[in-house]
């Protein structure tokens, strides 16, 4: 099993859904965040003094699964949150060593 | 946290504070008492508008006047001043209950019925307007906060929560009388009625300075407590029309001042400015003091006129704020170890837009309220003359912003209306339409460049923007008035009229009766006649068809706007000195890094919500 942590435009979110929808995933997690990368944030002039946003608003995707439909999910995601600009986000993978339902008590790819 | 000493200590100094002020306010109702007597006694010896109603015939057939006194005074021929509208008289008999619906009332009753009908629209529309301006309470309330800091949003809105009650107390204990306690032994026009009824003759206490042969208004000192020497109708209608005046300018430094003020510090505050620094400057434009009486003592056009407030309410609010931000110092973190200011941006936006609407609705009472009459049809010219200056206000702040920095910042548009808005407070019954655009678009601008002088060169720290709104704006407003007032309303204001006839002016001050002859052998029909009185006009009256330019008006709003900013200013900062002696006046270190909420305020404002508190800049 496989862990993907995608970080998001905000406004890509229903996007990426529906994609990762159409390949047959029935499950994620979101959580609205906030960072930055390499471009940092961008400045700004309230009542005249500049200031920097650093941390930009952003959308963490979670989703676990089968170790066969990573490289799909995957490319579903990277099709419909990519924009060709600065601030698209990121994609990881970790490793799941163990998932258990908690109402049946499974576990494994079951509990997926 | 803190540890059970200190809590208990706290309460002890509570207590002590709460004894305090009760003995002041025994102490204060002795100083009322004798008031009361002096005031009885000046009744008893002077005014014939009392002693005409006392001795009216019959009691008018009121329902609020049936029980004697509120309200006894409330209408009889005094103020019958204009013609009868009504063209079928059959139907004016309805206070005779037992006879017919069609027999013809006396002219007695006539007089007496559309005498009553004047006070009470002009009660009606005081009261109503006065209501409107109550409401602007929530307006600064919305504004300030939205312009703070989520962590200060509960501190914020109980500051400007409390002070509507505490300003008002103080306004009751002695801020009204101090303020219109001479109300009506202040200078005013020939033939001149006060609108609310003739019980405001019970106010005519006026404690002054002689010098020469002229006796300089200094504070009023009927109406204490608004004890019974001045139940009356007109009266009580008066006080909440002024009290709300009074609360604007008491909430004004809430904003200047908020996110670093210790809430025990602000109480004190509270009562204090409702019962002084206000109700002194007041007195002086509004209640016939010193800066009215400019006029017909130092022959500066009609003294210093205020319509509404620009200099009595919003600059007098905006120099207490200024003393009060400079001797609270900075937020933390606001200025640099360079000394740049870091901006602090605000939690909601919505909060201030959706207030400064509720100020500008507000307006539509404060300005054409202060007529005090719905009868003076001049209130559709000051309504206008009000949303057009707010809307260039708001324009000129936007275009501003946009020149700049390329983008037009919601709160700068904001600040921008309420600046429009202020400097039309003053000359809005003066002035024409393009008089009030130009007026806005100054103000909108003027307040930009305030904003950042106040912050930049000063260095003192406005989170809102208080000072620059209402303290410069405020000073632009009566300045203009000087400017721009072109001569078609206030004929006789402050007791002097300016007759004109082909080009040229004569004075005549409202003192007795051989100024009266003359005045209306002036402007009357005969060989010496036809002159016109004209209204107060400003130092570029011609330019907005005026019929003369007078720069002895300018002189005289360039006294009051002198006067607020030493007066005003200057009182304050030493309150603010002596009240930390009291009370710390700054918030503790540690609790201002926390925010005020939980610490001063004991709750949460947004208790569900994860406050990241990501616009506090670095401390240090």
């Amino acid at each position: 099993m496989k862990k993907i942590e995608a970080i998001i435009k905000p406004f890509k979110v229903e996007e990426v859904k529906d994609a990762l929808a159409e390949i047959g995933l029935e499950g994620m997690t979101v959580t609205e965040v906030k960072g930055f990368g390499r471009q940092k944030g961008h400045t700004e002039i309230y009542r005249g003094s500049e200031y920097t946003v650093d941390f930009l608003p952003k959308i963490k995707l979670e989703i676990v699964l089968p170790d066969t439909r990573v490289d799909a999910a995957v490319k579903a995601i990277i099709g419909a949150a990519k924009t060709g600009k600065i601030g698209d986000g990121k994609i990881f993978l970790f490793d799941v060593h163990e998932a258990i339902r908690i109402r049946t008590e499974e576990s494994g790819e079951k509990a997926i | 946290m803190r540890t059970t000493g200190t809590l208990i200590h706290e309460h002890k100094l509570e207590r002590s504070c709460v004894f305090l002020l009760l003995l002041f306010l025994v102490a204060l109702c002795g100083v009322s008492r004798v008031r009361a007597g002096d005031a009885s006694t000046a009744v008893a010896a002077g005014t014939n508008a009392m002693a005409a109603a006392t001795n009216a015939p019959a009691p008018p057939q009121q329902p609020d006047s049936v029980a004697y006194p509120p309200g006894a005074n409330a209408g009889n021929e005094q103020d019958f001043t204009w013609p009868v509208p009504a063209k079928t008289m059959d139907n004016l008999g309805m206070t005779n209950a037992p006879t017919p619906l069609y027999a013809k009332p006396t002219m007695d009753e006539m007089i007496q019925n559309e005498a009553h009908n004047k006070v009470s629209i002009n009660i009606v529309w005081t009261l109503v307007t006065g209501f409107l301006v109550m409401f602007m309470q929530a307006g600064f309330a919305l504004v300030e906060t939205g312009l703070c800091r989520a962590k200060n949003a509960a501190h914020v809105m109980a500051m400007n929560f409390m002070i509507y009650g505490l300003g008002m107390l103080g306004f009751w204990i002695c801020g009204f009388a101090i303020m219109f306690g001479g109300y009506y032994n202040g200078p005013v026009a020939i033939g001149w009625q006060p609108s609310l009824g003739q019980g405001l003759a019970l106010l005519n206490v006026e404690h002054g300075i002689t010098i020469g042969d002229i006796k300089w208004g200094f504070m009023g000192g009927a109406g204490f407590f608004l004890n019974p020497s001045v139940f009356d109708t007109s009266i009580f209608c008066l006080f909440l029309f002024q009290m709300v005046f009074m609360d604007t300018t008491a909430t004004i430094p809430t904003g200047a001042m908020a996110e670093r003020w210790n809430f025990k510090n602000f109480i004190i505050y509270g009562f204090w400015v409702g019962m002084f620094p206000y109700a002194f400057f007041g007195n002086w434009v509004w209640g016939g003091g010193w800066l009215a009486q400019l006029g017909q003592t130092m022959g500066l056009g009609h003294g210093h006129v205020d319509f509404a407030g620009s200099s009595v309410v919003h600059m007098c609010g905006g120099m207490i704020a200024l003393s009060g931000a400079a001797v609270l110092g900075p937020r933390l973190g606001k200025f640099g170890p360079d000394g740049k200011a870091r901006p602090i941006p605000g939690h909601n936006l919505v909060y201030v837009m959706l207030g400064t609407f509720i100020l500008a609705f507000g307006w539509f009472g404060f300005n054409p309220g202060s007529t005090l009459a719905g009868t003076d049809n001049r209130i559709a010219i000051i309504a206008v003359n009000t949303m057009l200056a707010s809307a260039s206000g708001a324009l000129a702040a936007c275009l501003m912003m946009y020149f700049k920095f390329g983008k037009p910042d919601p709160s700068m548009m904001c600040n921008g209306m309420l600046a429009g808005l202020v400097a039309i407070t003053a000359p809005c019954a003066f002035v024409s339409s393009w008089g009030a655009v130009l007026i806005g678009l100054v103000a909108g601008t003027l307040v930009v460049y305030s904003v950042f002088f106040i912050e930049g060169k000063l260095k003192v720290d406005d989170p809102v923007g208080a000072i620059s709104v209402h303290g410069a704006c405020g000073a632009w407003g009566v300045l203009s008035l000087g400017l721009f007032a072109n001569g078609t309303y206030g004929a006789g204001w402050n007791g002097v009229h300016k007759l004109i006839k082909g080009g040229e002016v004569m004075r005549i001050l409202n003192d007795g009766p051989a100024s009266i002859a003359k005045y209306n052998e002036m402007t009357g029909s005969g060989p010496t006649g036809g002159w016109t009185d004209m209204g107060v006009t400003g130092a570029l009256g011609k330019l907005f068809h005026g019929p003369m330019n007078d720069w002895s008006q300018f002189g005289a709003q360039c006294c009051g706007t002198l006067t607020c900013f030493v007066f005003v200013a200057g009182f304050a900062y030493v309150w603010f000195k002596f009240s930390n002696l009291v009370f710390p006046i700054r918030s503790v270190k540690d609790d201002e890094m926390e925010g005020l909420d939980v610490p001063e305020m004991g709750a949460e404002c947004y208790p569900d919500y994860h406050l990241t508190d990501k616009s506090s800049p670095r401390v240090g």
